[in-house]
C-alpha cells in the first residue's frame, strides 16, 4: 500500500477509536439535533406556517422542515469539534508528531479532515434514522444521495474549523471562537427558517443569510434528502469549501510558524 | 554538504516578530555522524526554537539545516524521512495502547503490516517495553513514557535523533538510565544525537557540547568548559 494511504488508514482508525472511547461525544452530537427535533419544533410548529417551497412539494411540517438543517448543525459542531481537538493536539504535542512526517503536509491535514468527516456521517446516519422512528421519512433513495452531500458538507465545514485552529493559539480562546462562529452560522442560515420567510424580516438578514455557506451546506442536504440536485448550492460549497481549504492550508504553512512559541 | 547522516545548522537565524528580538541569531555547528551532542542552554535561550526550526515546525529564510545531507528546505520531506524526534512535550496518545502509538507512528512514515510489526516488536524489545505493550500509555510512569516515544522515534531507523529536554520531570536513576540508552544508540547504531537540556549533569566528558545564551552560540567544544565545571 501507498504510504500516504497508509496513513490515512491510521489516522482515520485513530480517530474512530477516539471516538468510540469518548461515547458522551456521541451522545451529546446525537441529543442536541434531536432536542431541537423533538422540543423546539414542537414549540415552533404552530407559530411557523411554511408554504410550499422546492424540494417539497406539498405542505410540510416544521419538523420535516428543520431536519436537514439539523444534520448540518451535526456536521457544524463535529467540524468544530474536531478543530477544538486538533487545537488540543497541538498543545499536547501530538499535532506536531503529525506534521513531522515526512507525508506531504496538505494530505496530513485532507486525512484528518476526511476522518472528522467519516464520524459526522455515521452521526447524522444515526440522528436520520432516530428521526425516521420518530416519524420523519424520506425517500429511499435520499438516503442514499444524501451521502456526497453530507461528504462535501463535512469537508467544507471542517475546513472552517481547521482554519480556525490554525489561528488559534490557545484552547481557551477557541471556546470564544466557536460562540462567535457556530451560533452565526447556524442561526444566520436556512436551517431554521426559510430565506424567505427571514426576508419578511429583514432585507439586510436575508442577504447575509444568503452570503453564509451554511446555508447552501443545509440547502444542498435538503435537496439531497429529497433525490434533488440543488446547483447553486453545490457551487457555493464547493467554492467555499476551496476558499476554506486554501485558507486552513496557509494557516499550516510552516513559513508561518503555525505553532509558534518561544521556547 | 553534512556527511552522510549527520546535521548541519549554518547561520541561522530566527525572529517571532519583524521588529522583535532575535530568538536564534547567526547559529552554526554540525554534528558528525555517530556522534552525541548536547545542545547546553537555560530556558528561553532557543534551544526549542532552534528543534522548531530543525523539524521544520517553523522555517526561516535566513541560514542552512542539513539533515543527513539532505536541505530541511529544498527537500524537506526527505530530511524529514531521515530524522526521528522526542519532543520536549509530551506526545502520546494515553488512551491507546504502548503498541498502538508505535503503529500509528509506523503509520506516519509509510510502514504497515509485517514490515512495521517486526519493527515494533524490535524496538519494544530493545527499550524493555515488550511487557508493556498492550498496556495504556496512560498506565506508565513518567519514565516509561518518554523510554515508548524514544522508542517510537527510532521505528523508521532515522539517522538523526533529536530529544527536546527529554528528561524534564524525570527521577535522576530515570534520567541517568535515558542517557544510557541514547548514547548506547549512537555507539552500537552509528545514530547521529541533538540532545537539549538545560542540566549540566546529563553532559559527560567526551560529548560534543554546543551552549547557547540568548539565541547565539556561546561554546562549541568537547565536554564541559573549564569555566563551566563544577569545583572538586
Amino acid at each position: 500500500m501507498n504510504g500516504a494511504l497508509i496513513a490515512l488508514r491510521a489516522i482515520l482508525i485513530r480517530e474512530a477509536l477516539r471516538f468510540i472511547r469518548q461515547k458522551g461525544r456521541f451522545v451529546a452530537a446525537l441529543v442536541r439535533p434531536l432536542v431541537w427535533l423533538v422540543v423546539f419544533a414542537a414549540g415552533f410548529r404552530a407559530a411557523l406556517g411554511l408554504s410550499i417551497t422546492p424540494p417539497y412539494q406539498t405542505y410540510i411540517t416544521y419538523e420535516i422542515y428543520i431536519v436537514p438543517g439539523l444534520c448540518g448543525m451535526i456536521l457544524l459542531f463535529n467540524g468544530m469539534q474536531s478543530s477544538l481537538s486538533l487545537v488540543y493536539d497541538r498543545e499536547m504535542g501530538s499535532m506536531r508528531l503529525l506534521l513531522t512526517s515526512p507525508l506531504p503536509r496538505w494530505w496530513l491535514l485532507f486525512c484528518r479532515l476526511i476522518s472528522s468527516t467519516a464520524i459526522s456521517i455515521l452521526q447524522v446516519y444515526t440522528f436520520l434514522g432516530v428521526a425516521w422512528i420518530y416519524g420523519i421519512d424520506m425517500p429511499w433513495q435520499g438516503y442514499l444521495m444524501v451521502l456526497p452531500a453530507l461528504a462535501l458538507c463535512g469537508v467544507m465545514l471542517g475546513a472552517v474549523g481547521l482554519a480556525l485552529s490554525s489561528i488559534i493559539k490557545q484552547l481557551e480562546n477557541f471556546a470564544g471562537v466557536m460562540n462567535f462562529v457556530i451560533f452565526p452560522m447556524f442561526f444566520l442560515s436556512s436551517a431554521l427558517y426559510p430565506l424567505w420567510k427571514m426576508a419578511e424580516s429583514s432585507a439586510l438578514l436575508h442577504d447575509i443569510c444568503a452570503f453564509n455557506p451554511f446555508t447552501h451546506a443545509v440547502e444542498l442536504i435538503r435537496f439531497a434528502l429529497y433525490g434533488q440536485m440543488n446547483w447553486i448550492a453545490l457551487l457555493w460549497v464547493l467554492a467555499s469549501g476551496a476558499v476554506w481549504l486554501a485558507l486552513a492550508l496557509w494557516g499550516y504553512d510552516p513559513a508561518r510558524g503555525m505553532i509558534r512559541r518561544k521556547g | 554538504m553534512t556527511q552522510a547522516g549527520g546535521l548541519t545548522i549554518r547561520d541561522l537565524s530566527y525572529r517571532y516578530s519583524a521588529h522583535g528580538p532575535d530568538a536564534l541569531s547567526e547559529v552554526s555547528f554540525s554534528v558528525a555522524p555517530g556522534r552525541f551532542c548536547a545542545l547546553l542552554g537555560a530556558n528561553g535561550a532557543g534551544k526549542s526554537t532552534l528543534f522548531n526550526l530543525v523539524t521544520r515546525l517553523f522555517t526561516t529564510p535566513h541560514g542552512v539545516i542539513e539533515v543527513a545531507g539532505h536541505d530541511i528546505r529544498r527537500a524537506p520531506r526527505k530530511a524529514l524521512a531521515r530524522m526521528g524526534v522526542v519532543f520536549q512535550q509530551p506526545t502520546l496518545d494515553l488512551d491507546l495502547s504502548v503498541r498502538r502509538n508505535l503503529s500509528y507512528f509506523a503509520a506516519l512514515h509509510g510502514l504497515s503490516g509485517h514490515a512495521a510489526a517486526s519493527r515494533i516488536d524490535a524496538a519494544l524489545d530493545r527499550f524493555g517495553l515488550t511487557d508493556r505493550a498492550e498496556q495504556p500509555a496512560r498506565a506508565l510512569s513518567g519514565g516509561y513514557r518518554r523510554r515508548v516515544e524514544i522508542a517510537r522515534s527510532t521505528l523508521h531507523s532515522p539517522a538523526v535523533l533529536l530529544l527536546d529536554e527529554p528528561t524534564v520531570g524525570l527521577d535522576p536513576q530515570t534520567r541517568a538510565a535515558l542517557t544510557d540508552d541514547v548514547h548506547a544508540m549512537c555507539t552500537d547504531d552509528g545514530l547521529t544525537v541533538l540532545w537539549s537540556t538545560h542540566l549540566l549533569d546529563e553532559v559527560r566528558e567526551t560529548d560534543r557540547l554546543v551552549m547557547l545564551e540568548k539565541g547565539r552560540v556561546t561554546y562549541d567544544g568537547i565536554g564541559l568548559p573549564e569555566n563551566a565545571k563544577a569545583p572538586a
